[in-house]
């Protein structure tokens, strides 16, 4: 079982090289507007993020994803419905 | 103007940067006059159709086109309605009847495109308790499908059945109710599924397949019923869909099954009951159409003669292609979406018309020139584009000179 802190963690470094400036990510930090995703890098991330904790995720949660912390909260329900 | 379409000023901009670099808008090209199946005229010279689908060549094939006419005038035009609240024209079920038979299947239902069939079908099938997975590089018809549904929807590596694997076993007891969705051979780079593995893999589960064969209809299999007849595992794969508007040359779309059931599903798709059905011409150029894909082993012999002449030859001036020799040829280019917008009007120009594929379309975020090939290109034609896609080799040179 992993803890949010460290299921952060993990997604923190796996978008980190999606951004092209660095900055600093945090739970509030949009995908879209601050990390600047595009769907097809959304796409992309999303299997990196399947392989990194093996688990599937359902492409109906995305609308509802916004934030790196959203992202993390519907990962944490997904490991613990596993 | 109204402020809805500000949200569009983006793709604004990108045409005109297309433009810029092709002088040419390259996803609204003008074709002014329709020579023969493989030829057309755009900007007043006459151009090689490269890049059209035209698998068999049968636009222009006479037989169809007298049955088309004949229907039309005993017809009409068109049948003003869906078929539900119009009725069915004695040609969409007698078309149903011999999709089935071509298949051995119980069960055919024609949609008005194939687009809509698979809108019809992955909406409908598959209930909020039940699962899609799907290869990710499905095209958009299924992306779409999904979203009209209920279900839950998961993508699978490309091609990657151990990847479907990993992920059905994961779903536990809910495998049972999944619906795992593939192509006969993908339209960007023309590659099969591994269709055999496939099957095993969603046999072992309980889960269903659903095999769209776009573009191996009339192309793969002894009799041309695609990929699952090449492979032999028809009687693994539970519903194919189609379209009549790549190897058969006219418009619409189809499902067939294995499971006789699937005739109750035109009771509760919405894409089938809240469109208009195909026109009486349509139906009958299809008919024709199929009956000569039936006994079309040397249209098949020609086809893959010219696509193994490209695909030979193109790889021999060193462009990366897709992984094997398909009637879809993709040219690989490492270049900007700009850059090879001027390419694709560099090949314009010398006469061969293809399609530019840029992201969000390619599979891998590159950019492509794809090539589809016919039956119908002489030996001559596909020389042409080699030589043409022989400038754009020389244009790729690091030493090119304008």
């Amino acid at each position: 079982m992993q803890s949010k802190e460290d299921i952060l963690e993990q997604l923190f470094e796996l978008i980190r090289p999606y951004s092209e400036q660095p900055i600093v990510l945090s739970e509030q930090t949009s995908l879209i507007s601050d990390v600047g995703l595009n769907s097809m890098k959304v796409m992309e991330l999303v299997m990196q993020v399947e392989d990194r904790f093996d688990v599937s995720i359902p492409l109906n949660i995305l609308p509802d994803v916004n934030t790196i912390g959203g992202f993390a909260k519907h990962l944490e329900t997904l490991l613990q419905d596993r | 103007m109204t402020i809805l379409l500000d949200k569009f000023r983006p793709l604004e901009e990108r045409r005109a940067r297309l433009i810029a670099s092709s002088g040419e808008d390259p996803f609204h090209v003008v074709v002014e006059r329709v020579v023969s199946a493989t030829e057309a005229v755009v900007n007043g010279h006459k151009v090689i159709m490269a890049g059209t689908n035209n698998y068999l060549g049968l636009t222009f094939e006479v037989s169809c086109i007298a049955a088309a006419c004949t229907a039309v005038r005993e017809e009409g035009t068109g049948t003003t309605g869906s078929r539900m609240a119009n009725g069915s024209y004695a040609a969409h079920v007698a078309l149903e009847n011999e999709l089935a038979a071509f298949f051995n299947c119980p069960a055919a239902i024609v949609f008005s495109t194939g687009y809509i069939a698979n809108l019809g079908i992955l909406s409908t099938l598959t209930g909020s308790d039940d699962v899609i997975l799907m290869d990710a590089d499905c095209h958009a018809s299924i992306y779409d499908g999904t979203r009209l549904g209920a279900a839950q929807v998961i993508r699978f590596r490309h091609n990657d059945p151990e990847n479907l694997e990993k992920r059905l076993q994961r779903l536990g007891e809910r495998a049972k109710g999944t619906l795992v969705v593939v192509e006969g051979i993908y339209s960007m780079l023309g590659d099969r599924a591994p269709l055999r593995e496939i099957v095993d893999v969603k046999s072992r589960y309980g889960a269903s397949l659903l095999v769209d064969e776009a573009h191996s209809l009339g192309v793969l299999g002894e009799n041309g019923r695609g990929l699952a007849e090449e492979a032999a595992v028809e009687g693994g794969v539970d519903f194919i869909t189609g379209t009549f508007s790549k190897s058969l040359g006219s418009i619409g779309g189809f499902c067939v099954s294995r499971w006789s059931e699937l005739e109750y599903m035109r009771y509760a798709m919405r894409p089938y009951i809240f469109t208009a059905s195909s026109s009486p011409s349509l139906i009958a150029s299809t008919r024709q159409a199929l009956q000569i894909l039936r006994r079309g082993t040397g249209l098949r012999t020609s086809l893959w003669a010219n696509a193994t002449r490209l695909y030979q030859g193109l790889t021999g001036m060193g462009f990366e292609l897709g992984p094997e020799i398909s009637p879809v040829i993709a040219v690989k280019l490492p270049v900007s979406a700009e850059e090879a917008s001027v390419l694709w009007g560099e090949l314009l120009s010398q006469g061969i018309y293809v399609n530019l594929v840029l992201p969000p379309a390619t599979p891998d975020g590159g950019t492509l020139l794809r090539c589809s090939i016919s039956a119908a290109h002489s030996k001559e034609q596909i020389d042409a584009m080699l030589d043409a896609f022989a400038v754009v080799s020389a244009r790729l040179q690091p030493d090119y000179q304008p």
